[in-house]
């Protein structure tokens, strides 16, 4: 394989990735603190587009307006969530819950079909995002390079959010603690509300960017890649939002490059990494970037 | 020393988790029929060594022997099946089933019947299911627990879920029993009865004892031999009365609670 | 209530379901006999995994994998070989599938032979695993499965599927099934070992410590579990006569949980009940979707709508019923006759307890 390829597919990689890393952390945060894998998550990362692109061809908004308040309304969508569905079920075996987020996740996808046809729509990119780059022998999308910058701009808001503000303090301790947290004065409602609102505007991000790059959109595209990108923040350390991002990077990266170095099983894409979760969980199932915690006898 | 043969030996075994040494160098004989105490202030290790004999943990160092037998690093199912018992510190009872559940259980390891004779209820295995059923009983009678044999084990009051824990380790039929703190939580009156029970047991059953306690009264009431640890080691050995004057254990551990004694 | 007794009343009941599943089979058409079999499939996938997951504790997502390979394993087995010669159209069938056909039966059985040497291979390495990371892991699997099927035409016939199974699959079977799965778990959970996967469930380090082996309960249970599952795929795939991958995708695991949930964990009969309630209730949402006029109104069809209403029906049950509908509540004959007395005769009865 030459340089250029290899360099292109790197390239592919990284925006794939970031797009995973977007998505996974909604899933790590969540879990941080609730202990509660989300399977709504990628419903909400398949609402964005649609918000988007009917706020163009509905309501005539300028693009990047949609923009802004496709990620707003996705973000009420997910407190909206966690207050109907998870919050009465705070004191209840983790199960239930589970079972709730599956409800959401059907209720969400179904309204999709609902409301906007289970016909994939093609999604509106303006013309920015259909230039392609030349770089000596390597051809790059906009989309690709739009993604991975947008992502990392929003990834170090968030870092800033969560390690930098008092907000971010107080995600962090009820993920510790709930309770102690209470009991030292953090609004543990509002702080949850907080966090899924970031989750679900970082999916927002990752699936109008999704949008762009594969530019179809219908109401069962949020399936997969939430599936993986909850895996991806498995093999982070779930829980840990900088494994989360690391996780996605790598997990877009080890996508690319299998299909790049081995085209012949590219059928197999998804179970090589299904395999790559169940090897992460067997031998270190605190993940990457995870702690180790052993029960005490 | 007698001739008697030892009927647990740890051979200096030492545990580490990472950096820390949480027991060094423990070295301990128990003789059949003996019921010593462990004892030490909270973090010696002492839970350390029922988590290395019952193979929850296996030493960085060194062996652990079984009448003669070495079962260091043998699974903990393995060990209860030679004859090893345990209880928890912090209990743990299978809390959803019934009581009579719960001691029936300590027997399947015993359980000759295959599956296929145990799905399909062949008269073998209802033999020895009855067997069981009775056996659970009988053991439940004799701690008065019958009466509530059919209570979920997580609504007994406390001092008596650490009874039923102890016997469901002697429905295991062991020879050795550790008991991890079993008079934690009881009041006055339950304590007193616990140590009876204690000893009875330990004849009915023809038990070897170890046991970890905070509370001196039952150390020094039903031991004869008391070990001391501290800081993963042991600092002092003899009986009651050896141990109450030795100063290292008045230093490290005795001294705020020598108006027990 | 004596043991005899009991016996005699279970007799009683399953004579007269057998007369019951006779003249439903001869009586009702083909639409309600189909959900009527879905339902009695369910029942079977429910308790199968009630028995892994409300028993013994164990998450496990991965119930479409292993029915998918029942799925298969049944429809390679009953088509005919010069059948199958004509549908594989991607890649030509491999050896020995191009010869071999069995009866029903047989193919049921050996389905679910292949789904519990599948979860006998995943379990042992996969069973160390607690909690959610047991669940992921499990769903993984089946996806993997899902995957290697959609990749494999020369015995799946890849992504086109398979059409044309022969629809086997009557009340006779999916009953007879889930009555026999029901039977060989009770049997199970009622002796020394369930009660060894319970103490696994309830509390993992305790079941060790008094001698429960975890590793062969555990996977016991999973591969038991799986064989069930894989009969019931056998069973699906020759009631709606055609299977593709796509089928046993994750959310069809994600359905047989519910069932569970809702039935309450643990519960046999709970299981049964909401089996039925699912399916007999998503049928009936289907009139929610298929258009209505109320007076000049005419509502149009609306596909979707139907699933919308059983989520936020199911949100609402599990919101406002978190143990379920019967929790772990068990059917008895002394119970039923207790709460009959009760209110027939007004009568205190007392509860019988069983020894």
């Amino acid at each position: 394989m030459s340089l250029n390829l290899i360099l292109q597919n790197l390239a592919n990689g990284l925006s794939l990735g970031s797009l995973y890393a977007l998505i996974s952390i909604g899933y790590t945060m969540v879990y941080g603190i609730l202990r509660l894998i989300n399977f709504a998550h990628g419903e909400i990362f398949m609402l964005a587009p649609y918000f988007l692109y009917y706020g163009v061809l509905i309501f005539h908004l300028p693009w990047w307006a949609s923009f802004l308040v496709a990620i707003l309304l996705t973000a009420v969508t997910g407190i909206v969530s966690e207050r109907v569905a998870y919050r009465p079920l705070r004191e209840a075996p983790r199960i239930s819950v589970l079972i709730s987020a599956i409800g959401v996740s059907y209720f969400l996808q179904n309204l999709a079909i609902v409301v906007f046809s289970g016909i994939p729509k093609s999604f509106h990119r303006p013309n920015f995002f259909k230039t392609i780059f030349q770089f000596g022998e390597i051809r790059i999308q906009s989309t690709l390079i739009a993604s991975v910058i947008v992502s990392t701009i929003f990834l170090i808001i968030l870092i800033y959010i969560i390690y930098k503000t008092k907000t971010g303090l107080a995600m962090r301790s009820i993920s510790v603690d709930i309770e102690t947290s209470r009991l030292m004065g953090v609004n543990v409602n509002r702080t949850i509300s907080f966090t899924f609102a970031i989750g679900s505007a970082l999916a927002a991000v990752g699936g109008i960017l999704w949008g762009l790059r594969f530019p179809q959109i219908y109401p069962l595209m949020g399936m997969m890649p939430g599936l993986k990108a909850f895996i991806a923040a498995v093999v982070g350390g779930i829980g840990n939002v900088p494994g989360a991002m690391l996780g996605g990077f790598l997990l877009g990266m080890v996508e690319i490059l299998y299909v790049a170095f081995l085209p012949a099983l590219s059928g197999y894409r998804d179970a090589f990494v299904f395999s790559i979760l169940i090897l992460i969980l067997l031998f270190r199932p605190e993940g990457i970037l995870g702690k180790k915690v052993q029960e005490k006898v | 020393m007698e001739e008697k043969k030892e009927l647990l030996f740890l051979d200096h075994i030492t545990m580490k988790f990472g950096g820390l040494v949480a027991v060094n160098n423990f070295y301990l004989k128990l003789l059949p029929g003996e019921l010593v105490g462990l004892i030490g202030p909270n973090g010696a290790g002492k839970t350390t060594v029922f988590n290395m004999i019952t193979g929850i943990y296996t030493p960085t160092l060194n062996r652990i022997y079984f009448q003669g037998k070495d079962i260091t690093g043998l699974r903990p199912d393995l060990i209860a099946k030679i004859g090893i018992a345990r209880t928890f510190q912090n209990i743990r009872l299978m809390v959803n089933l019934s009581v009579l559940d719960n001691v029936m259980i300590g027997f399947h390891l015993h359980l000759q019947s295959n599956l296929t004779s145990a799905i399909f209820k062949l008269p073998g295995y209802m033999q020895e299911e009855k067997n069981i059923y009775h056996k659970s009983l009988e053991l439940l009678k004799q701690v008065e627990l019958e009466e509530f044999k059919m209570e979920k084990a997580g609504s007994l009051p406390y001092g008596q879920q650490r009874k039923l824990e102890i016997v469901r380790a002697l429905a295991t039929q062991p020879k050795l029993l550790l008991l991890d703190e079993p008079a934690a939580g009881m009041n006055p009156q339950e304590t007193k009865e616990l140590m009876d029970f204690i000893l009875k047991i330990q004849k009915d059953f023809d038990l070897t004892i170890l046991l970890i306690e905070h509370d001196m009264k039952v150390v020094m009431g039903i031991c004869r031999r008391i070990i001391v640890m501290d800081y993963g080691i042991t600092i002092a050995e003899g009986n009651p009365a050896e141990i109450q004057r030795n100063p290292e254990v008045i230093k490290a551990y005795l001294g705020v609670e020598a108006n027990y004694a | 209530m004596g043991k005899k007794k009991e016996a005699r009343y279970t007799i009683l009941a399953l004579i007269a379901l057998a007369i019951l599943v006779y003249f439903a089979q001869n009586n009702l058409d083909d639409y309600k006999l189909r959900i009527l079999n879905i339902s009695a499939i369910y029942v079977t996938l429910g308790v199968s995994l009630n028995l892994i997951f409300g028993f013994t504790g164990q998450f496990s997502l991965g119930h479409a994998g292993f029915m998918a390979i029942g799925a298969y394993v049944t429809t390679l087995l009953v088509l005919p070989p010069w059948y199958k010669e004509m549908i594989f159209i991607i890649k030509p069938l491999i050896w020995p599938f191009t010869i071999i056909q069995a009866p029903f039966l047989i193919a049921l059985i050996i389905s679910g032979i292949f789904a519990a040497g599948a979860a006998l291979l995943i379990g042992l390495p996969v069973l160390r695993l607690k909690g959610d990371y047991l669940g992921i892991a499990t769903l993984g699997f089946a996806e993997i499965i899902r995957i290697i099927a959609n990749n494999i035409p020369q015995v799946t016939n890849g992504a086109l599927g398979i059409k044309g199974i022969p629809e086997f699959t009557n009340l006779y079977w999916s009953v007879g099934v889930a009555i026999f799965t029901i039977y060989i778990v009770r049997g199970l959970i009622s002796s020394s070992y369930g009660r060894a996967l319970m103490a696994i469930r309830e509390n993992e380090i305790a079941a060790e410590a008094i001698g429960v082996n975890l590793t062969y309960h555990k996977v016991m249970s999973f591969t038991l579990s799986a064989f069930f599952a894989g009969v019931a795929g056998g069973l699906f795939a020759c009631l709606i006569s055609t299977i593709d991958p796509k089928a046993f995708m994750f959310t069809m695991s994600y359905n047989i949980l519910l069932v569970v949930v809702l039935g309450g964990m643990g519960s046999i009969t709970g299981t049964v009940l909401a089996a039925f309630f699912y399916n007999f209730f998503l049928e009936y949402l289907r009139s929610v979707e298929a258009g209505f006029s109320i007076g000049p109104l005419t509502i149009p069809e609306i596909p979707g709508l139907r699933m919308v209403t059983f989520s936020i029906l199911l949100l609402l049950v599990i919101i406002f019923r978190q143990q379920g509908l019967l929790g772990g509540w068990e059917f008895s004959w002394s119970r039923l006759i207790n709460i009959i007395k009760k209110i027939f005769f007004h009568q205190r009865a007392t509860e019988g307890g069983n020894g």
